[in-house]
């Protein structure tokens, strides 16, 4: 029996994997210590599941486990990434390389720094399909240039930038990468060696783990990554980020890491089945429907749509038994709509046009041919109430109407 | 974000959808918005020769408060005249649907989609049928 409401929304969250919460337990009552406590057992407990979690996470990214510094999740990674970097090397140089589509824990740290005067910074521009070109990189490097920060694959779109490209680049020019793959790790293979990465920021409930829990990984050798802290304390985690270790928090994340890199194959199998089958049966039923995102380098459980002259959250308001989210203006809290997708160049009313499914471990087939079913009829009576559409079909080419605002 | 019951049952059972044929004289026809901002109303009033609403139609690109608050204002200018109607606020349809801060431009934009069509009707009134497509036209245009 389909039980709804439907959850499509895995790129905001994912539900917690029952084997990562079996895993988690005994650590809120039994083994509670303090993992920095080294003169009684309960502390050697609670060390040897940190210990056993920081192995599980750095075998999925192929790093060595005293490369891996807990946080609170991603956004405290990938403050501590660029403020760190930006002020440990600040002698080196303030040039800072990303693109408008990171997350904006990536941008708005950039842009906290410009504002402080700490640095300068380049936005690059992505093409049609949300792709950073590494040739743009290259170009925008400056002898002031201490960090490049692309993010792994995209949280609205899913598109996978060419971070093996980007991280050779620069390796050769000796800058630091950092790398957001919140949204890769544990779903598409990472490899921070092959890749060049040398920070990289991880959040636990992206892959089935627990909110408040993230790493940045960060690199030992060749070169040996250096950060100031942006948390003073008692100087946990080799004095990067103090703060009593998050035990419970860090084993279910390192168990989500070790479900994910046994299942991933499988998974992504999965995954793509599912998400091809939406994506056909939507465009199967409905005309003018638009990807965003890229047709093939993309995440295998991400699709996001236009429906033109259909607005986003009213969309959402008709299928509200299934949880999916929009670019449209009227569901954030800016009033404004998706940056992501208005940097693809489309037209500002796709933009607002935009829904993101994001299939994930518990999604089924049945789920997804009922989504299918619901988002078409939906969009079609919408459809029949939009003067958009109307006007289209009667042949009115809409960038000519001068519109009374 | 939590909807108003009366917003849900405009949205979910829309009044008066459609248009109107654009040859008829005695229809004015409003279109209010932009797509690029997430907001197009289009609402057309069947006005009679002594200025009195007849009848309404519309149709809406937006959230569902735009959607709402176009349904509402066919009811409420329904059997109006036009003289009154162009005097409505868009207060009274904040108040009717209940709606938030943030969605208030969407009350704003009914009004004035009111003022337009009933506007569109005084600028083509008198003239003949056949010059009403492109009156029509014009307006949409304009």
């Amino acid at each position: 029996m389909l039980k709804t409401p439907i959850y499509m929304d895995n790129h905001a969250t994912t539900p917690l994997d029952p084997r990562v919460l079996d895993a988690m337990l005994p650590y809120f009552t039994q083994k509670f210590g303090n993992a920095a406590s080294r003169n009684h057992s309960f502390g050697w407990e609670a060390e040897e599941g940190v210990d056993r979690a920081r192995n599980q996470i750095a075998a999925l990214i192929n790093a060595k486990s005293k490369e891996i510094i807990f946080t609170s999740g991603a956004t405290e990674s990938d403050n501590l990434a660029i403020k760190g970097v930006l002020e440990f090397y600040k002698e080196k140089g303030n040039h800072i390389i990303t693109c408008v589509t990171e997350h904006k824990a990536v941008l708005d740290s950039c842009r906290a720094l410009e504002r402080q005067g700490k640095a300068t910074v380049t936005y690059l521009a992505v093409d049609k399909f949300g792709m950073v070109n590494p040739d743009d990189v290259r170009k925008a490097i400056t002898d002031k240039t201490v960090l490049i920060t692309i993010m792994f694959a995209n949280n609205e779109i899913g598109t996978i930038h060419p971070i093996e490209t980007i991280g050779k680049l620069a390796k050769e020019k000796g800058i630091i990468f950092h790398c957001d793959a919140v949204q890769a790790v544990g779903k598409v293979p990472v490899d921070v060696d092959k890749c060049g990465i040398d920070l990289m920021s991880m959040s636990g409930h992206k892959l089935y783990g627990p909110k408040g829990i993230g790493a940045i990984y960060v690199r030992s050798k060749g070169p040996r990554v250096r950060l100031s802290p942006i948390i003073d304390g008692g100087g946990h985690e080799r004095g990067m980020r103090s703060g009593t270790l998050n035990v419970t928090g860090i084993v279910g994340f390192g168990a989500a890491c070790e479900i994910a890199g046994k299942e991933m194959a499988e998974e992504t199998q999965k995954l793509l089945q599912l998400r091809n089958k939406l994506q056909a049966g939507i465009f199967e039923r409905l005309d003018e429907v638009y990807l965003n995102g890229h047709p093939t380098e993309r995440l295998p459980g991400n699709l996001n749509v236009s429906f033109a002259y259909v607005e986003g959250e009213s969309l959402l308001m008709g299928i509200n038994d299934i949880a999916v989210s929009s670019g449209s203006a009227c569901t954030s809290a800016t009033l404004e709509p998706s940056y992501v997708i208005r940097s693809l160049g489309v037209n500002e009313e796709l933009a607002h046009s935009s829904i993101r499914f994001g299939l994930g471990r518990f999604n089924t087939e049945e789920e997804v041919d009922y989504v299918t079913e619901r988002v078409s009829k939906e969009v079609k009576r919408l459809r029949d109430m939009s003067p958009l559409y109307e006007m289209a079909k009667e042949g009115i080419d809409l960038k000519s109407v001068q519109w009374k605002q | 974000m939590a909807y108003s019951d009366k917003v849900l049952d405009h949205y979910n059972n829309p009044r008066n959808v459609g248009s109107f044929s654009k040859d008829d004289p005695s229809v004015g026809t409003g279109v209010v918005g932009a797509p690029e901002c997430g907001d197009v109303m289009k609402l057309q009033l069947k006005i009679s020769d002594a200025g009195v609403i007849e009848d309404a139609r519309f149709k809406t690109f937006g959230c569902g408060s735009a959607i709402a608050s176009s349904s509402y204002v066919t009811e409420l200018v329904k059997g109006k005249h036009i003289d009154e109607a162009m005097t409505i606020k868009n207060t009274v349809i904040v108040k009717e649907l209940n709606l938030p801060p943030v969605k208030i431009h969407c009350s704003v934009l009914a009004e004035d989609a009111i003022k337009a069509a009933i506007t569109d009707w005084k600028n083509h009134k008198g003239e003949p049928a056949s010059g009403t497509e492109g009156g029509d036209k014009k307006a949409r245009e304009a």
